[in-house]
This record gives C-alpha cells, sequence and structure tokens, in this order.
C-alpha cells in the first residue's frame, strides 16, 4: 500500500510542452508512471514524449481517465492551472511552480478544497512511492523501497535525507514534497494523518523549517497520540528575523516561525529533533519497529 | 516589497480610505513649506522600520521652524541603521481613540485575515504577546469577501465605540479591497484614529506587496527603492538571484532554499559565521554558478566560500564548469570548499581534480574545513 500516489495513478501533465514539463514528463515515464496526458491550451493533438496533448484538462480526464495531475505553468497562470484540474474531478493535483502570487493560491486552495480535491504543493517537489509511482520531479536513482515515510517543505533536502536512508540500508514507503510556500493545499498534519492509516509506513521523518506553525500543529497531533514514531528536523536555526530565506514561507516573523518555538514544541509531544540529517536517519533506524 | 508611509497613504487616499493632509518632504526647508501650509503637525521619518517613535522618528511641531529643526535632525542621519532620506510632514490630529486595523495572509486557515483590537497606537507584536485576547482576527471567504454582518461582529468584539463602527466598518471593508488591488501581504492601520470630531483617520499605515505578484502591479513595483535595500542584496535581485546579506565571513552557495538553509545551519554550529544565504536554485546552469561566485564576493568580508550541492535536477558537472570559469575569470583569494552529492557528482568531482578546491565527501566536514581554511 501507499499514499497518495499508487498503482492506480493516473497523470496528466498539465504545461507538458514547456521546457520543464516535457522534461519531467519523460522523466515520470521512464520511471514507470502511468502519464495518460498532457495539457497545453492551443497544443491539443500532438505529443510530447509519446504521451498525448490535449486542450484542457476536462477533455483530457474524458479521453484517458486520468485522475492526478501534476502542474509546470509558469507563476501567472499555474493558480488557474490548478482550479481547471480540481474542476475536472481529479482526485490530486500536485503543483510545481514556484512564485505563484499568494493571493492567487489563497483562492485557489479554497476552490479545490470545495470541491474536494486534494492539493499538494505550490512549489513542491511532488511526491513518490519508490518502486511503483512518481509525480514529481525529485531525482529517482536515490530512492530505496521501505517502510519510512517522508515529509518536507524543502526539495533539496528530502533528496539529501533520502540518500541518507539510502546509503543507511534504509527505504522510503512514500515521499511528501509539500512545498516551502506561505499557502499550501496538504500540511504536514495531513500528511502524517495519511501516514498513520498507511500499513507500508512504519516510521515518520519530518522535515520544516523556520516560518508559519505548520510544524507545532504536527506536534500537537503527535502529542494528542500518534501509533508510529516520527523523527523530525528544522532548518534555518540560524537565521536571522524578518529575512525571507530562499522559500517564501520561509522568514521568522515576530514571535511565530522560530525555530526555538518548533523545536519546543516537538519536545513536548516527546518528538525527537535532528540537530543533523545524519542524526535524523541515525535516530530513525533505532526507532523502528523490529530493527536492531 | 515594503512601502514607505506615505507611499501606503496614497494607495490609501486613492481607494478613499481618509488619510491626514500632509506633504513628503526631502529637505529642511520643504518641511518647514509644509508645516506653514498645515499648521501644527508631526514630523515623522520614513522609513522600512516599526517603533519610530521610541527612536526618535516621530516629533510633534508646534510651529513651522519646529517642524524645520526636527526635520533638520531627522533627514541624512540613520535610524535604528536605515538612513532617512525623507520625512512626511503631516497634521497633528486631535485624538480621542486608537484602534488597530489589519488585514494579512494567515497560514493556518488559508486566507486573508481582518484583525481589530482596541488596544491601538501600541506595539502589536507586545500586544499580542501580553494580551492575545485584545486581538480580533476573522478569515475572510475569498469566494464572498467581508459580509458587512461578519465586519459588524468583529467591530463588536474588538470593542469599538459604537458611534464610529459605521465608519471603521467602511474601512474595513476598504482595507480587504485595497489588500486585494495590490497584491497586499500585509495592510496595517496603527493606530486608527477617532478624533474628537467624531471622524476616523489612518494615522500610520504599514503596506507589504507580495514579490510574486510585482509583475502585475507595475504602479507599485515602481515604489521600489533598491538604495535602501542592502546594495549586494539590491545587485543580486537585478541579476535574479536569491541572495541574503549578513553578517559573517563565509560565503555559502547551493541548490534549494533547504538546503542552503541547512548550510547556514552547520556552518554556525561549527564556529563559524555565514557571509549570506545564495540558493542557485534548481537546474542551475554553469554561468549562474559563476555570477553565484561573483555575488557572493562582493562582500568583503568573505574569507571563504563554500558550495553545497545535491545534485536533482542540477547537474553537479554543470555546477562544476560554473565553479572552473569562475575561478578562471576572477582572481578568487579566498578558499573554496565543494561538496558535491547527486546527479552527476562524480563527473563534477573529477572536473575538480588537480585544482585548488578544496573537496568535501558531507555537508558537515565541507563546514569544518571551510572554517579552518578561512581562518588562514
Amino acid at each position: 500500500m501507499s499514499v497518495l500516489v499508487g498503482r492506480g495513478t493516473r497523470v496528466v501533465v498539465q504545461g507538458i510542452t514547456g521546457r520543464e514539463g516535457a522534461f519531467h514528463a519523460e522523466q515520470m515515464v521512464e520511471y514507470g508512471t502511468q502519464v495518460v496526458a498532457g495539457v497545453t491550451p492551443g497544443r491539443g493533438g500532438s505529443t510530447v514524449a509519446s504521451v498525448p496533448v490535449f486542450d484542457s484538462v476536462q477533455q483530457a480526464v474524458n479521453e484517458t481517465r486520468a485522475n492526478t495531475s501534476i502542474i509546470f505553468v509558469p507563476p501567472a497562470f499555474a493558480a488557474d492551472a490548478i482550479c481547471e484540474g480540481a474542476a475536472a474531478d481529479l482526485d490530486l493535483v500536485i503543483c510545481i511552480t514556484e512564485g505563484i502570487p499568494t493571493l492567487d493560491v489563497v483562492r485557489a486552495v479554497r476552490f479545490a478544497d470545495e470541491r474536494g480535491v486534494r492539493l499538494i504543493g505550490p512549489n513542491c517537489p511532488g511526491a513518490m512511492t519508490p518502486g511503483v509511482a512518481k509525480v514529481g520531479i525529485m531525482p529517482a536513482n536515490i530512492f530505496r523501497e521501505g517502510d519510512v515515510g517522508v515529509v518536507s517543505r524543502s526539495g533539496t533536502l528530502t533528496y539529501e535525507v533520502v540518500n541518507l536512508l539510502t546509503a543507511a540500508g534504509l527505504g522510503v514507503s512514500t515521499c511528501v514534497g509539500i512545498g516551502g510556500d506561505p499557502i499550501i493545499g496538504t500540511t504536514f498534519t495531513d500528511v502524517l494523518e495519511l501516514f498513520r492509516e498507511d500499513d507500508a509506513t512504519r516510521a515518520v521523518i519530518l522535515i520544516g523549517e523556520i516560518g508559519g506553525s505548520d510544524e507545532e500543529m504536527a506536534a500537537e497531533l503527535i502529542g494528542r497520540g500518534y501509533p508510529k514514531p516520527v523523527v523530525a528536523f528544522i532548518s534555518g536555526r540560524s537565521a536571522p528575523p524578518g529575512k525571507r530565506m530562499g522559500h517564501a514561507g520561509a522568514i521568522i516573523s515576530g514571535n511565530t516561525g522560530t525555530p526555538q518555538g518548533k523545536v519546543e514544541a516537538f519536545g513536548k509531544a516527546g518528538v525527537y529533533v535532528g540537530d543533523t540529517l545524519d542524526d535524523v536517519v541515525q535516530h530513525v533506524g533505532v526507532l523502528l519497529p523490529g530493527r536492531v | 516589497m515594503k512601502l514607505y508611509e506615505f507611499q501606503a497613504k496614497q494607495v490609501f487616499a486613492s481607494k478613499g480610505i481618509p488619510v491626514p493632509r500632509g506633504e513628503v518632504a526631502a529637505t529642511a526647508q520643504e518641511a518647514r513649506a509644509a508645516a506653514e501650509r498645515l499648521g501644527r503637525c508631526v514630523v515623522k521619518a520614513q522609513v522600512h522600520i516599526g517603533g519610530r517613535g521610541k527612536a526618535g522618528g516621530i516629533k510633534v511641531a508646534n510651529t513651522p521652524t519646529e517642524a524645520r529643526d526636527y526635520a533638520q535632525a531627522m533627514l541624512g542621519k540613520p535610524l535604528r541603521g536605515l538612513t532617512v532620506k525623507q520625512v512626511l510632514v503631516e497634521e497633528a490630529l486631535d485624538i480621542d481613540r486608537e484602534y488597530y486595523l489589519a488585514a494579512t495572509i494567515d497560514r493556518t486557515s488559508k486566507r486573508v485575515v481582518l484583525m481589530a483590537s482596541a488596544m491601538g497606537g501600541m506595539d502589536v507584536e507586545e500586544v499580542a504577546a501580553n494580551h492575545p485576547d485584545a486581538i480580533i482576527k476573522h478569515p475572510i471567504d475569498p469566494a464572498y469577501g467581508p459580509m458587512d454582518f461578519e465586519i459588524r461582529a468583529v467591530m463588536t468584539r474588538a470593542g469599538f465605540d459604537a458611534k464610529a463602527s459605521r465608519a471603521i466598518g467602511t474601512i474595513a471593508k476598504q482595507v480587504y479591497h485595497v489588500m486585494l488591488d495590490s497584491d497586499a501581504s500585509l495592510v496595517e492601520i496603527n493606530p486608527l484614529v477617532v478624533t474628537g470630531a467624531g471622524t476616523v483617520v489612518a494615522a500610520d499605515a504599514k503596506f507589504e506587496v507580495d514579490d510574486n505578484a510585482l509583475f502585475r502591479q507595475q504602479a507599485l513595483a515602481a515604489f521600489r527603492e533598491d538604495s535602501e535595500e542592502d546594495p549586494i542584496e539590491a545587485e543580486a535581485h537585478r541579476r535574479g538571484a536569491t541572495y541574503v546579506h549578513l553578517d559573517g565571513d563565509i560565503g555559502i552557495i547551493g541548490n534549494g532554499a533547504g538546503l542552503v538553509m541547512t548550510t547556514l545551519d552547520l556552518v554556525t554550529r561549527a564556529g563559524g559565521r555565514p557571509a549570506n544565504f545564495l540558493d542557485i536554485g534548481g537546474g542551475a546552469q554553469a554561468d549562474s554558478v559563476r555570477e553565484a561566485i561573483e555575488i557572493v564576493l562582493m562582500d568583503p568580508n568573505v574569507k571563504g566560500i563554500l558550495f553545497n550541492i545535491f545534485g536533482g535536477i542540477t547537474r553537479g558537472d554543470e555546477v562544476a564548469k560554473g565553479i572552473l570559469a569562475g575561478t578562471e575569470s576572477i582572481k578568487i583569494k579566498v578558499p573554496i570548499v565543494v561538496r558535491m552529492a547527486g546527479t552527476n557528482a562524480e563527473e563534477g568531482r573529477e572536473l575538480l581534480e588537480g585544482t585548488n578546491l578544496v573537496p568535501a565527501a558531507g555537508p558537515i566536514e565541507a563546514a569544518e574545513k571551510i572554517i579552518e581554511l578561512a581562518k588562514r
């Protein structure tokens, strides 16, 4: 079993004719993901990486029974692309695009919520169940199948921790990048709830960073009782307040979003917070049930 | 992007939010002339910091001469590290009450929240810390916008004076629409003044515009004043780099915001002090890597550079080529430590062999090495 993406995932790539869209469509196909359609308005009828291109998501769904979309549309049009995906009744919309105006995302999240369509991102690397399906931009070769669920606000840190897991002989059940923007569709608590019910996941690594209070809410959820060990990491512990550290959402504003607050919240919930990613992976190895 | 108070008030005025009569002055003489037209007035330094009053950046002038002297004392001088280039001279208000009214984007409800408090005129962070119940927050459904009954409820809960409520309610709605029209991430009026005559005026204004939306906010983008930003940050942004200037001496370059932040943390943990944050982003080509080195070296304090690359879409060999191009085109006198993993890392390391670049197997080792080398 797995969460979010699995054997039944049929992907439509929104923005497939762009440079990034075309490149990653091919990479996903190569990995064995069922990429059934692409969409670029006005480019219907063509193909990219042998994938048929349609003018609209609805057309793509009608013709190919796509149920999951991944978005590589430029920032000015990406929120509309999210809404188009949600309106076509997909199960899941994953938005890779970085730099979408925040108020556009507020509207798109509202639109998707109303239709019961799950949104991951924006500004995220996507989701992947190793050995089964990759709906994202992560380098597949570093992943190994296993029983650690990974959820993260950062792309490259995800790759870093997955690489360390693989080196330690551990593997990943499902890896979810939730994105580095201030407003995102799926949060840490949402993914923790999914991992809770997932038989394939026996431990969870949560990679947070400064800004917002998603980590604190995750800690609260775990504190109320969570059936699997969780190990956390917080990046930006040396960041000065008021400075946006690359990610639009990575900023300490006043008393919120501080690394101290997040580390304390996890501490209260009994969640180990690693000082380094090596430390995190080592701890997960120790905590995994049935391992020495 | 932050607007100055006078810029924010121009936006307010254009949208019908009442503001005091006022003029911007860049010289003491201009301030004096403005005061002659305005009468008893307030001279306010225009800088992007809070707590200007405490820092001496807000003064009440009873005469034009006083206004001139206050302006003279502020202009060209630093206020909490930022140079004052303009002052706003504004009519002094007859203040009966001071309230707080704001709209911002709330990450938890994923909506714009309207915020109101009867404890206006104070540092809002302090109010939030000491009297959290005194700040009323209400998320607005983007599908409908603020409805009258919601605004009435917010004002009642905040404890606003009933007589002023109609006027404040109108302003609250305008604040929400200004936020949407301007792609603002924060619109804050503190204080919102109820005068002795019962009128309501936005006496101060904080305004932040979403950087991601500047492409469609041309008028506001024109307000951007690079000169007040850090000059290296300004140059980096002109070149499209994601760079944050810090106060240490170890230059940090990496791919991905999370990885770069973590690299700063590792250097700090190992006893070093990062000079900057620089993210070359996903899929960086050799050219942007070379440019990254140039930007980092604009800071004369930099005594060493640490590259931390985890190749995903970014390829190690491409980064290595960029580093080599950089070291060939610029005379680099500081040591460079390179840690490379992921896509084409092997090829990248091979390219760097035989040069004076120092390889490191992991990020922790890399942090320790660069700190050691920078000391020499």
